[in-house]
């Protein structure tokens, strides 16, 4: 990645020539490399966590200790998860993409369970009495009733991801992150700045589509 | 295999356990950077968040600082305070940079719940007190306070734990801590240390939110305990956390 010459403004916040020149080559791309890495966090976590908390929903033994599972991966620090891994699978994608999903899983299972225990027992029974089976059911009346709190969680879990991928610059990963990572190295303030911007808009950007998502997905809610 | 045996003989190497760099010094920095700024973060943010939470008021304030501390990656604020405050060590609370990065980390977690936990106290319980006689100052500490334990303690729990964590990530601009290991060890390329290193961190996170489980246990009366354990699972106590 480069990043510093001679003729910017080392001591200025946010030198704007800078970002102008290095956006094609460098700022674009590692804004790019975030959004793609948090997508994929975040549809490998619900693919496993969904299908995991409906089943702790039913098969009520197996939630407090697939919470206490979720609860130490998602106490050990970024960091030290990284490190734990590089060894094994090296300075790759992989690599970020392991603890990024384990830290959205304990999210995404609390707040389905949650809920999938909130939906109303007379709907349940109403939609039984309209002859819904089992899985019919869970997917047309029991997820849509507890699709709100289902993305409650994938909010929570989608800010903390675009502020966790930053971390694993550390390991090689070329995003907004490396962009901070970079400039701290070459005592260069704005690509610190333009990474941390971008980060916290891509964070407001996702939560404010999720909340629209939420909304829509309770029209029994709206006023 | 064979890596996890190197990282087992290099954390049982007597080297390691002594000296300046050693695994004792370097645990006690961490733990020394992160209680000294959750001791300045609880003073500022406990009092605001209980006495706000007492009074009901400006509760959208508490919760968009909860979000916009969600919002700014731990990382980036660790980056931005090396550039306004030198690396210079303070005593006792280290590097100066670090301190207030992880100080302005530690907040938004006890805020909100501070908040949230006497705000939510029932109309109910507030009317029993006001009737037996509490003024507003004793309704406030000996009934809605123990009444929000719970939650208050859950956001001291979760503070502490993110800013052990990212204390870790202070290596990465120079600070002492666990942090080193794993920092230099990648630099270096030398992958016992990296998984020593990360088998330390981890262990420290995990006991502290251990000894936090049990310290909360102890405190909260055991009236609250069940009636905790009674409300619906929709509400998520922890739900201000976040991983880092």
């Amino acid at each position: 990645m480069v990043i510093a010459q001679a003729r910017y403004d080392r001591d200025s916040w946010l030198d704007w020539s800078w970002v102008t020149d290095r956006w094609g080559d460098t700022v674009y791309p590692a804004l790019q490399e975030h959004l793609l890495l948090t997508v994929l966090t975040m549809v490998i976590g619900i693919v496993l966590a969904l299908p995991v908390a409906v089943l702790a929903a039913r098969k009520r033994w197996l939630y407090p200790p697939l919470l206490s599972a979720t609860g130490v991966l998602y106490t050990i620090p970024s960091l030290a998860l990284l490190a734990l891994l590089v060894p094994y699978t090296g300075l790759s994608r992989t690599t970020a993409l392991i603890p990024l999903v384990s830290y959205t899983l304990l999210i995404i299972i609390r707040n389905t369970v949650a809920g999938l225990d909130a939906v109303p027992a007379d709907a349940v029974e109403a939609a039984t009495g309209m002859g819904y089976k089992g899985g019919q059911r869970l997917l047309r009346v029991e997820l849509p009733l507890a699709m709100p709190s289902i993305l409650a969680g994938v909010r929570i879990a989608t800010v903390t991801t675009i502020g966790l991928v930053t971390v694993t610059s550390l390991i090689g990963q070329d995003n907004l992150g490396q962009l901070m990572l970079d400039g701290f190295g070459l005592r260069f303030r704005t690509p610190i700045v333009v990474g941390t911007a971008l980060a916290v808009l891509l964070a407001v950007a996702a939560d404010l589509i999720l909340l629209a998502l939420q909304r829509l997905s309770a029209p029994w809610a709206r006023t | 295999m064979n890596l996890l045996t190197d990282a087992l003989s290099w954390l049982t190497d007597p080297a390691q356990w002594s000296g300046p760099t050693g695994i004792p010094t370097r645990t006690l920095e961490q733990l020394r950077y992160s209680a000294a700024a959750l001791v300045v973060a609880g003073l500022l943010a406990l009092p605001v968040g209980l006495w706000l939470g007492h009074l009901r008021r400006f509760g959208q304030l508490a919760i968009n600082v909860g979000n916009v501390g969600r919002a700014v990656p731990s990382f980036a604020v660790i980056l931005l305070a090396s550039q306004i405050w030198a690396i210079e060590e303070w005593p006792v609370v280290g590097p100066v940079s670090l301190f207030l990065a992880l100080t302005l980390l530690a907040i938004p977690p006890m805020l909100i719940n501070a908040y949230t936990g006497m705000s939510e106290i029932s109309d109910d319980l507030r009317e029993a007190a006001r009737g037996m006689g509490f003024s507003g100052t004793g309704q406030a500490l000996r009934v809605e306070l123990p009444n929000s334990l719970p939650l208050v303690l859950a956001g001291i729990r979760i503070s502490t734990l993110q800013v052990v964590a990212t204390a870790t990530l202070g290596a990465v601009v120079g600070a002492g801590g666990l942090g080193r290991y794993i920092v230099d060890g990648l630099a270096v390329r030398d992958n016992a240390r990296v998984l020593g290193g990360a088998i330390l961190v981890a262990a420290l996170a995990l006991i502290i939110e251990g000894l936090l489980a049990v310290l909360q246990r102890i405190a909260v009366s055991p009236g609250v305990r069940r009636a905790e354990v009674a409300r619906p699972a929709g509400r998520l106590s922890g739900s201000t956390s976040s991983a880092s």
